[in-house]
């Protein structure tokens, strides 16, 4: 075990996957960085710094700098699977998925099935994503909802180092294109890392903190944000059970409808917007799967459904946080049926 | 370079392919028993074939949403194409693609592709993989896709990487239901394709030897390592954008002479009869065994086995 930021999880997860396999190739914009430019190739080694040093290691074919043309990455990521690569491609920014969005959704994602299952499409597309930079409405923003709700995808959100290893090797090893969504505000965040080969399958919820009273469902940022409710609750001898999804699609269900089942209350935190959503995906589950074990509404803590704003107090407003989960759980420990 | 007996017999027999298997379809989408949208690519088999023909199972193509030429050029099964796009559990694709994504990666066909433009990208892409193995990835495009984005981004991405990669665009005039008079801004589409700084020429698509010999020098040119480069076909189109397109776009008489005068076959057989190169008898061996070919196709499609609901949700994933 070592700590490790993750930021340099990344880095080190892509490296060791290039070195375990010359399949496996990288492409996008400034993951290199510098060329073309006097201060030369490696001046910038992504600009979230994942991918610093690789290209010196592993050369322009496999570590790819491209222009800033997000549908040529994903479309080449597309092409390049189908022909015998494993490809990780950047998107520099979720919010940019809108210029890519048809190698996304009508080529990346219906390949295999449209194909009649005669072909794989081993592309993991990392994209940095989520609120708390102050980057405004088109750099800010969470992608999630859309991208499970399409077929042929597979979507990993990771808020922990560890986790981060593990699924990030899962992704780069699976045959089926996976959307990996980095929280923007996580790459700092340190934890312990498993030392060696670290392969977390996909569809398995972690448990990160036990009890009885209330269902905690939440993400990428927010497990962080609802795991400091949870101890504060738990203060107040309110118990939380939370559990991080790590992956939307597949989604651990049982892991979900077991604890519902157990408390009988559940709050779901989900940074986007509350229509057509993860947090109301979850509750249409819960409520369709697990009712007659409910014992008050299902709450949801949620971004508002506005465009995520520029300043401070605006953001600060827009997102969930501790405060607000904890508010919310508290509210929910105290409905009484009328 | 003149090309065997055999090499004329077989680019022919595929051309013949290709028209007897349109022209098939145009009459059985009338009666019916054929589902959703079909765009034929009757008139512009030179230009597949053309290229095709310097191709091997790990040169790839990508295709448009008038692909079936291309499919039956680059090696798909005739057979297997026709079911599919009668919609059998025996199609190519399982009866899931239908006539606007038929693909086989084995024979290095990445798919037909409803989304004009989009293969563009997939082309470069697949010109990763050609760089490393030696050979190319021709990206089928319209004059319709030379207008997207995603080919201007996939043009300037593969120059960037001095791919292997070669843009054949079929300039068949219309658009859809727009002149290319109208559509395209540029002087030519070449003309557009070497402004991006890539080698770029014009050629007849209608004669099958000028496709295939601009296609010689520009494969050759592109695995030297010289990076992509780009071909303008002159072709026509001899059915609608789709079936049941009235075609109200079209001039007076304008089918009739396209037909009459600009016929890829008809100038082929013209050319290696005249230069004593193969006989009409010849030709009409081919001609008589591709029409077997189709009708067995047909025959077989209707009788092929058909999906049952269970069939919806497989293969959407390899795990899940």
């Amino acid at each position: 075990m070592a700590i490790r930021m993750i930021r340099d999880v990344i880095r080190d997860t892509i490296d060791d996957e290039m070195a375990r396999d010359a399949s496996v190739i990288m492409l996008g914009e400034d993951i290199v960085g510098g060329n073309g430019a006097p201060g030369g190739p490696e001046a910038i080694g992504g600009i979230w710094g994942t991918s610093g040093g690789l290209w010196a290691k592993y050369g322009p074919d496999r570590v790819i700098d491209t222009p800033i043309s997000e549908s040529a990455i994903v479309g080449a990521a597309a092409g390049a699977a189908l022909t015998g690569k494993r490809v990780i491609a950047e998107i520099m920014f979720a919010d940019f998925i809108g210029v890519c969005m048809d190698q996304l959704w009508n080529q990346i994602a219906k390949f295999r099935y449209m194909f009649g299952g005669k072909t794989i499409c081993p592309v993991t597309i990392r994209m940095p994503y989520g609120g708390g930079y102050n980057a405004a409405a088109q750099h800010s923003q969470t992608i999630h909802a859309f991208v499970t709700a399409m077929p042929g995808l597979k979507v990993v959100m990771p808020s922990t180092a560890a986790d981060t290893k593990g699924l990030l090797t899962a992704a780069i090893r699976d045959d089926d294109p996976v959307i990996f969504l980095e929280h923007k505000a996580l790459y700092a965040d340190k934890g312990e890392v498993p030392d060696g080969e670290y392969v977390l399958p996909f569809g398995h919820a972690r448990q990160v903190t036990q009890g009885d009273d209330i269902t905690l469902l939440a993400t990428g940022m927010m497990v962080k944000f609802a795991e400091a409710a949870a101890h504060q609750l738990a203060q107040d001898g309110i118990g939380c059970d939370l559990i991080d999804l790590r992956t939307t699609s597949p989604l651990d269900e049982e892991a979900i409808l077991d604890s519902v089942e157990r408390t009988g209350r559940l709050l779901i935190v989900d940074e986007a917007p509350p229509r057509c959503s993860l947090a109301t995906d979850l509750s249409a589950l819960a409520a369709a799967k697990a009712f007659a074990s409910l014992r008050a509404p299902i709450a949801m803590v949620t971004a508002p459904h506005s465009p995520v704003p520029f300043s401070r107090e605006l953001e600060a407003a827009y997102l969930p946080s501790t405060d607000k989960i904890a508010a919310a759980a508290a509210k929910l420990m105290s409905y009484r049926r009328g | 370079m003149q090309l065997s007996r055999e090499a004329l017999l077989k680019a022919y027999r595929q051309m013949k392919t290709i028209r007897t298997f349109e022209d098939r379809l145009h009459d059985e989408i009338m009666t019916g028993e054929i589902a959703g949208f079909t765009h034929l690519y009757a008139g512009q088999e030179a230009c597949a074939v053309g290229v095709c023909e310097h191709l091997g199972p790990r040169d790839f193509i990508i295709s448009t949403h008038r692909g079936h030429g291309h499919c039956i050029a680059k090696g798909c099964d005739v057979v297997d194409m026709m079911k599919e796009i009668y919609g059998s559990r025996d199609g190519l694709c399982k009866g899931r693609g239908g006539s606007m994504h038929i693909a086989d990666i084995d024979v290095g066909m990445l798919g037909a592709n409803g989304i004009v433009g989009a293969g563009a990208p997939i082309a470069v892409g697949a010109g990763i993989s050609a760089k490393s193995e030696g050979t190319v990835s021709i990206c089928f495009s319209g004059d319709g896709a030379c207008n997207q984005g995603t080919t201007f981004e996939a043009m300037n991405l593969a120059v960037v990487l001095k791919l292997p990669v070669i843009f054949v665009f079929e300039n068949n005039h219309y658009s859809e239901h727009t002149g290319v008079a109208y559509s395209v801004g540029a002087e030519s589409m070449a003309a557009r394709a070497a402004a991006f700084g890539m080698k770029a020429v014009q050629a007849d698509g209608i004669d099958f030897f000028t496709v295939y010999d601009s296609m010689r020098e520009l494969i050759a040119y592109c695995k030297a390592g010289n990076g992509p480069a780009a071909i303008e076909l002159d072709t026509e189109r001899y059915y609608g954008h789709f079936e049941g397109d009235p075609q109200r776009y079209r001039g007076d008489g304008e089918l009739d002479r396209i037909r009459a005068d600009r016929d890829c076959l008809k100038q082929f057989r013209t050319r290696v009869t005249e230069a004593q190169l193969l006989k009409g008898a010849d030709l009409d061996a081919v001609d008589a065994e591709v029409g077997a070919l189709i009708e067995r196709a047909v025959a077989e499609s209707r009788a092929a086995a058909r999906s049952t609901p269970d069939h919806v949700i497989e293969d959407v994933y390899i795990n899940y």
